[in-house]
């Protein structure tokens, strides 16, 4: 204790208290630079790894643009949907969840390694697609996982409907995921990997009309995933609707003309170009695509001979036979020698030393009676005398052997032979007995349907040549029609010069083939009370000669281009029948598209009648919409058909209930909702029918 | 000689910027614990700096020469009471560090600190100023060894560290050479790198938490998740912060334990650099008014007294704050005055009880 009491006195030496302030200044200054390097300079960058902690950016996808035809009918809708993302952002491993999120989505595990496989390159905040149009059943699984599975995210989306049974469909095309060589190409720059885009028909040509804007929100999470609140949203803007100038109606009877039979068949109003029903066949279900298509069921798909997602009426690439004679008539009439020429047909004739053969004994004719009776033998001796660069020459201005410019993609150019696309193709001089089959429409000569309807009607509009097209240029901007035209090339609208003799010539013998008459050989198809005219074709297949057993591969395909009334005409219908052996068959399925219009036209010319002269009332306008309605429950709900869609459906799309949703069967037209960007009567028509509920 | 004192004396300046500081604490605790389960914790904490008030006036009162007197007793008490937890402690999180006596759960360790505090004083005020001898050094490292071992083992490696500065302090308060110090040193060092890389004292995952600071990026979802979170917030708060209540890293819950090792992560989230600054002032205002009270202490005792509450309260200001901004690795120190904890609020009030009391003392012969 008394040595305590002594150093109780004692101080600390001052230096050793200065040196511990120091130190304590000097650590103090240490953690002010620290604080200063986090807040000060380093703040952005480590608000933005905040702002990544806690935000989820997800999209609000747009729904697609509605399509409908030229009377405002629906014809592809859209329906709600859920679809499940993962997403990445928590940086956890995932891989062992795998298998319990493949059993509780129903996914095929590989698959689903595949699919993230693909996504490992791209950023971690790009939420992976794993399924589309879940169930009920499914979205519960992920709503009682969230715990376990907080990567799991649903999106609300709108799904694409398409009619049911294909109708339409290689117009109408299908969406799906845009692919890696698309996200490549520059066009689609706009997509990311997940999106949903075009892939075929009017929802690829038209995509970026149809597709609207992403819109996005940040959804705020804790750090265990849950969502806290919303903000930052900025809402999709929905793609515009687009009114196409299929005319339901007469799409309706060229599906049921064609029926079963492998071809296509189109009807065009000559004088626009305006189509008013594509048929290929066989078809696809845009549906299937939609929900996305299962491997098995694309390969099947494209393995199919028959090429079911062909547009054969833009792809098919065959000899026109006998329909060709109109083009041959043109070049020979056009050049002065087919007025004069008269040639005796005994079966045949002998051309640079062979014999080439014809249908019938057909005696002595002239032009009037060769078109009507499509004799081969006129056909050799004018194409003998024309030679292949004059008949080439007239063939180009009509468009064979290029593309129309049709608003759908992939369209096929056809091939016109000449000397020098022989010599450029095959380095080789072009023989002057080849010219002889090339004058019925045989030898080279490949033509798609669009370009032969596009030809001869265009002929028989005194060579007002069109564009064919889906889409009018009004329904959409001028800079989007301009790439449009860019994007799909053609011969496009044109006029083409004819003597007033050329075609009269040519419409009353192509009138003629429909008339009763020796060798007509298409006066089965007659028409009473129409002005019908066009020309078959028979057309034989590579090392097909004169087989003739229907729907076998060397049986020759099957050629019809009709068109009503025979000048200037309204409508015309090309109608291609593969290995359907005689073109007079084809005719009288085009007959069936043209009485279809023609008693349309005739119904609606009898209803104009009656309405008076001043504007007409709403009751009357809704009277035609009642008319659409029974059109349109014909398409969606076929006669028995409806039980089969009622059971199927609703198992694919895993929305219950939704079929009969369409088809309500005392009203159906409630479907179709208010149309936007409509114009003229279809508008008032639609007004009408959302009035008249 | 006892009869002058009044609170006169007491260091009020000291005792408002304390106070200061605990507001600012229920405030962070309030806004870091709204949105989670700890939720009233604020009020909690208020009851523990209350029940520290009353300890701290208590502690003044008694003469500070009557517990150096008592320093040895109460560090045979606390040998036994760590070698009581190690027998009958309560098992949290795979530790043994508390002692539950009736409704009270108490956490020795932070105990020991205090008598540490005391007894180091004790100690090298008797030895005067005088030159220490290696007998000397030796015996003090055994007296703070022997404890730090004990709590090492518990294992609370963090509140083992902190006795480590109270030793320090002695030594060097207390004289001892340059030379010696030097040679301390090096042996300190071959010594914890021979315990480092034996493997056997420290586990492994308290190497990793120490280690995760050197690059919290390597696996920023183990062992440098804690960091790496607690970067962000202070990051995120920028000049200004984000304002009260509205951190996101704080009030999304992706900030660890917000409301007490990581208290001035969440603070710095919410009031910027200007906030975690005038905190920092306002420890270092504390600080240096405590060195001004060991100057001004009577003896060379009390002298050390307020530098051994002078060399815990800077060690661990260092190890958490700089913890929290990446300096440091990842011990669980607390933040005196500011992280939520009753033991830690109890003892920062102690220790500052001791500091006043050698204040009031100050002129007393």
């Amino acid at each position: 204790m008394t040595t305590e009491r002594v150093n109780r006195e004692e101080k600390l030496p001052a230096l050793k208290l200065t040196l511990v302030q120091y130190g304590i200044l000097l650590i103090m200054l240490v953690l002010v630079t620290g604080l200063w390097r986090l807040q000060v300079l380093g703040a952005d960058s480590w608000k933005v790894l905040a702002e990544q902690n806690r935000i989820r950016k997800v999209p609000i996808l747009a729904p697609r643009g509605k399509l409908f035809d030229r009377e405002g009918r629906l014809l592809v809708d859209n329906y709600p949907s859920v679809s499940c993302f993962l997403v990445r952002e928590q940086g956890r491993p995932i891989d062992a969840d795998l298998p319990l999120i493949a059993r509780g989505l129903d996914l095929d595990l590989d698959q689903l390694r595949a699919t993230l496989h693909r996504y490992r390159g791209s950023a971690a905040y790009q939420p992976i697609p794993i399924k589309q149009d879940i169930t009920p059943d499914e979205q519960a699984f992920i709503a009682a996982h969230r715990n376990e599975l907080p990567e799991l995210e649903t999106i609300d989306e709108e799904r694409r409907l398409y009619p049911s049974d294909g109708f339409a469909s290689h117009v109408i095309g299908y969406v799906g995921e845009v692919s890696e060589d698309m996200l490549n190409d520059p066009r689609y720059a706009y997509y990311e990997p997940g999106d949903v885009v075009g892939r075929a028909g009017i929802e690829q040509s038209y995509d970026e009309i149809l597709r609207g804007q992403d819109g996005s929100m940040d959804v705020i999470v804790d750090s265990h995933g849950r969502e806290v609140g919303r903000e930052g949203i900025q809402p999709a803007v929905p793609g515009h609707d687009l009114k196409l100038t299929l005319d339901i109606d007469i799409q309706r009877a060229a599906e049921q003309a064609l029926g079963a039979a492998n071809g296509a068949i189109i009807a065009m109003d000559p004088r626009t170009g305006e189509i008013l029903a594509l048929v290929s066949h066989p078809n696809f279900d845009p549906n299937a695509f939609a929900v996305r298509i299962g491997r098995a069921e694309w390969s099947s798909l494209i393995t199919d001979p028959s090429h079911p997602l062909m547009n054969k009426a833009i792809q098919d690439q065959l000899a026109p036979g006998s329909t060709f004679k109109v083009i041959m008539s043109v070049a020979g009439l056009q050049q002065g020698i087919a007025q004069n020429l008269k040639v005796n047909c005994a079966g045949g004739g002998t051309f640079y030393g062979h014999f080439f053969h014809c249908d019938h004994h057909h005696g002595l004719l002239s032009i009037h009676e060769a078109i009507p009776e499509s004799c081969d033998t006129y056909f050799y001796q004018l194409a003998s005398m024309l030679g292949i660069d004059t008949i080439a020459g007239y063939a180009h201005e009509l468009g064979i052997g290029v593309k129309t410019g049709i608003d759908l993609p992939d369209e096929m150019a056809g091939v016109m032979p000449s000397t020098e696309w022989k010599m450029k193709n095959y380095h080789e001089k072009w023989y002057a007995g080849e010219v002889i089959s090339v004058g019925i429409g045989q030898g080279a000569v490949a033509v798609t349907p669009i370009q032969l309807l596009r030809a001869l009607s265009g002929v028989a509009s005194d060579g007002h040549m069109v564009r064919p097209h889906l889409v009018d240029a009004d329904q959409v901007p001028a800079d989007f029609e301009r790439a449009l035209l860019e994007t799909y090339p053609g011969s496009g609208a044109t006029q083409v010069p004819l003597n007033p003799d050329t075609w009269m010539t040519i419409t009353d013998g192509m009138a003629g083939t429909t008339q009763p008459g020796l060798y007509h050989t298409a006066e089965g198809a007659h028409l009473d009370g129409i002005d019908f005219a066009g020309k078959t074709g028979t057309a034989q297949v590579v090392g097909g000669g004169d087989t003739h057993n229907r729907g076998g591969a060397k049986t020759p395909n099957a050629w019809f281009v009709g068109m009503a009334p025979r000048r200037n005409p309204e409508i015309a219908v090309v109608v291609l029948q593969e290995h359907g052996d005689w073109g007079s068959g084809s005719a009288k399925l085009a007959a069936q598209v043209i009485t279809a219009y023609v008693n349309k036209q005739r119904r609606l010319e009898k209803n104009l009648a009656t309405v008076p002269a001043k504007p007409p009332t709403v009751g009357q306008q809704a009277s035609a919409a009642q008319a659409a309605t029974v059109e349109m429950s014909a398409i969606w709900s076929r006669p028995g058909k409806r039980e089969q869609n009622l059971r199927t459906v609703p198992e694919r799309l895993g929305v219950g209930g939704f079929e009969i949703a369409l088809n309500p069967p005392q009203n159906p037209i409630q479907i179709s909702v208010p149309v936007r960007p409509l114009s003229g009567t279809a508008r008032n028509r639609a007004t009408a029918r959302a009035e008249s509920r | 000689m006892h009869k002058a004192l009044g609170y006169r004396d007491f260091d009020w300046p000291l005792l408002a910027m304390v106070l200061l500081l605990c507001v600012l604490s229920v405030f962070e605790i309030y806004s870091a614990t709204m949105h989670t389960k700890y939720i009233g914790f604020h009020i909690k904490q208020m009851y523990w700096i209350g029940g520290g008030l009353v300890l701290m006036f208590l502690l003044a009162r008694v003469d500070y020469h009557r517990l150096l007197d008592f320093a040895y007793w109460a560090y045979g008490a606390c040998i036994l009471s760590l070698v009581a937890v190690r027998l009958v402690g309560t098992r949290v999180m795979g530790a043994r560090r508390w002692v539950r006596i009736g409704p009270i759960h108490f956490q020795p360790s932070e105990w020991v600190k205090l008598v540490l505090i005391v007894l180091i004083a004790h100690y090298f005020a008797n030895l005067g100023c005088r030159r220490l001898t290696w007998p000397d050094i030796f015996k003090a490292i055994g007296l703070v060894g022997v404890p730090m071992l004990l709590v090492v083992a518990q294992p609370d490696l963090g509140t083992a560290l902190t006795y480590f500065p109270i030793l320090v302090a002695g030594l060097f308060l207390g004289g001892i050479h340059w030379r010696q110090a030097l040679l301390l040193v090096t042996v300190s060092v071959v010594v914890v790198v021979g315990v480092w890389s034996s493997g056997k004292v420290i586990k492994p995952y308290q190497k990793a938490r120490l280690t995760s600071f050197l690059n919290p990026d390597a696996d920023p979802r183990g062992t440098g998740y804690h960091l790496r979170q607690s970067l962000i917030a202070v990051g995120s708060g920028g000049i200004w912060g984000q304002g009260a209540e509205k951190g996101t890293q704080t009030q999304g819950d992706f900030l660890p334990i917000p409301h007490a090792d990581f208290i001035f992560a969440a603070f710095s989230e919410e009031h910027g650099f200007v906030g975690a600054f005038l905190v920092l002032l306002l420890y270092f205002a504390i600080l240096m008014r405590l060195i001004q009270n060991a100057q001004t202490a009577a003896d060379i005792s009390g002298a050390l007294l307020v530098m051994g509450v002078v060399a815990v309260l800077t060690f661990q200001i260092m190890v958490n704050i700089g913890m929290v901004i990446g300096f440091m690795p990842v011990t669980g120190i607390p933040l005196p005055l500011m992280s939520y904890g009753g033991s830690s609020v109890l003892f920062t009030f102690l220790a500052l009880g001791v500091v006043m009391n050698v204040r009031m003392r100050r002129f007393v012969n």
